[in-house]
């Protein structure tokens, strides 16, 4: 069969080509991952300077809410109305065939 | 005045008379091929619901491309464009060197809508829309799902060896191979770049798998997985600050393009777009890339791509070997990114579900959507869809530095 580029040359291509896509990527997620590191090392600072500022203010420390009977501990939510948050819940239980007593949510945040 | 002679005329200039008259020697019953295949595909959009945003634009400029007489695109003038030939024009004259201005004053109405796509103004604007459209939040939680998305472009370079194997040129090769990215804006850049006379028939056979990855993906990740670990449940990745997302886009399109200079407009428009979501302070500008800028040029896009596929280009047996090499390259690319999960889940003890690397090949959120769909088929309790997020949206960075890569090999 005639080939209108030599098929030795095409293999290395593609196998340059990948090795490529996986050393630009991989360059990438080193650059990510540094990125990363650097917030979480602020967070974690700005975390602890205001930890070290709650004791000096000494503001009376507020008694956890006790939660409802029979419930699994509280919700987080991030950017959702109790409203959606509830019907999210009851869904989840349907789609699941479980009882919604039987599941525990820990957060639910909206994804855009 | 003679009325018989007027209605001579007109039925002459008609198309059934063309249609007639060159059935055979202007090769008339290919434009009727061609016409019934715009309604099958027009069929598809709208009754299957197949990309219908996209394939009613390509099917119905596929139907006007075939209209005998209509002039609405012609190839000859591309062609002459292309080549750097000189082209004669219906008025006879003769131009030497073919300018977008030239095709605007002797193109039809599709002809000026392709200026777009040859300029490649669509597919970047294209990427602009889906860059505010993408949350890359779960990438950067977990930045090392970046590697499922390099590793879901194996089939771009299968197909693209495959294609040269059938006796494809090495642009040709790369355009087809291209299809495995799962990416129809990044396979109309690189197509018209390279292999213009090939675009109808990627562009449909790319957008047709896209719609297709429900039933392509899973067979293949059933065959590469087992059901305990698809199974597996991923635990939660972390909280990304706004300040991250503000300044990622940045960082990747610095990043990227200084790597692979040749994908820095795709890159940067996709960055572009992200960023203006990002921002908080360019909301309406987010708005209208993503919806009102967006949908403008779908229309222009999609009615473009469908007008090359002219019945001379199309019904060749290289548009058989496209739609074969294109399946070829959607499996092996899933198959990839899969073998990337599993190399993740060994490598994590079992943290990692080997499906989220069937996500890798960009279609986003398609392809993300059945990585979960098929979690929740081994265990109705495993929600993967934020896990898979983060390989599909690296999938999108991967096919375009994949483009990239064979734009300056072969371009």
């Amino acid at each position: 069969m005639y080939f209108k580029m030599p098929v030795g040359e095409a293999l290395v291509y593609a196998l340059l080509g990948y090795v490529v896509v996986f050393f630009g990527i991989s360059l990438l997620m080193a650059v990510v991952m540094i990125m990363g590191k650097i917030f979480i090392a602020k967070d974690k600072k700005a975390a602890a300077a205001k930890a070290a500022a709650a004791p000096a203010a000494a503001a009376p420390v507020e008694a956890p809410k006790p939660t409802a009977p029979g419930s699994a501990g509280e919700l987080k939510l991030h950017d959702v109305e109790p409203k959606t948050a509830a019907m999210l819940m009851a869904i989840v239980a349907d789609k699941m065939g479980k009882p919604l007593n039987e599941l525990r949510f820990i957060s639910i945040k909206e994804v855009k | 005045m003679n009325i018989g002679e007027i209605l001579l005329g007109l039925w002459n200039k008609s198309g059934f008379a063309q249609v007639i008259t060159g059935f055979v020697s202007n090769n008339g019953w290919q434009n009727l091929v061609m016409l019934v295949i715009a309604c099958v595909l027009l069929y598809l959009a709208i009754v299957k619901k197949f990309e219908p945003l996209l394939l009613v634009g390509i099917a119905f400029g596929c139907l006007l491309t075939n209209l005998p007489g209509a002039g609405l695109y012609n190839q000859a003038l591309w062609d002459a464009y292309v080549q750097g030939v000189p082209y004669t024009n219906a008025a006879g004259e003769v131009i030497e060197h073919i300018t977008f201005t030239t095709i605007i004053h002797d193109g039809g109405l599709l002809d000026i809508f392709y200026i777009g796509v040859k300029s490649s103004l669509y597919p970047c604007l294209i990427f602009m829309g889906v860059g505010a459209m993408t949350d890359f939040g779960p990438l950067l939680s977990n930045p090392k799902s970046l590697l499922l998305g390099a590793a879901a472009q194996l089939g771009v370079f299968v197909a693209f060896f495959g294609a040269v194997l059938l006796g494809f040129t090495g642009k040709e090769a790369a355009s087809i191979g291209i299809i495995g990215g799962a990416d129809g804006p990044t396979a109309i850049f690189l197509t018209s770049r390279l292999a213009p006379h090939l675009l109808g028939a990627i562009a449909v056979a790319a957008y047709s798998y896209m719609a297709l990855i429900p039933l392509i993906q899973p067979p293949i990740m059933n065959l590469l997985t087992t059901p305990e670990q698809r199974k597996i449940k991923m635990v939660q990745t972390r909280q990304v600050s706004k300040t991250e997302k503000i300044i990622f886009p940045i960082v990747v399109t610095i990043f990227v393009a200084m790597l692979l200079p040749d994908t820095a407009p795709l890159i940067g428009c996709l960055m572009l777009g992200n960023l203006f979501k990002e921002t908080g302070v360019t909301d309406r500008l987010s708005d209208t890339v993503q919806n009102a800028l967006m949908n403008i040029v779908t229309i222009l896009l999609s009615t473009a791509v469908g007008a090359t596929m002219i019945g001379s280009r199309f019904l060749t047996p290289e548009t058989l070997k496209i739609v074969l090499l294109g399946v070829i390259a959607f499996g092996i690319s899933t198959a990839g990114g899969l073998l990337g999960g599993q190399v993740m889940c060994a490598l994590t003890k079992g943290k990692v579900n080997p499906l989220i690397g069937s996500a890798g090949v960009s279609a986003v959120p398609m392809a993300a959507r059945v990585a979960n769909v098929q979690g929740q088929k081994a265990n109705p309790s495993n929600f993967l869809l934020m896990h898979a997020m983060g390989p599909n949206v690296a999938g999108v960075i991967g096919s375009a530095i994949a483009a990239g890569f064979l734009l300056s090999v072969f371009g």
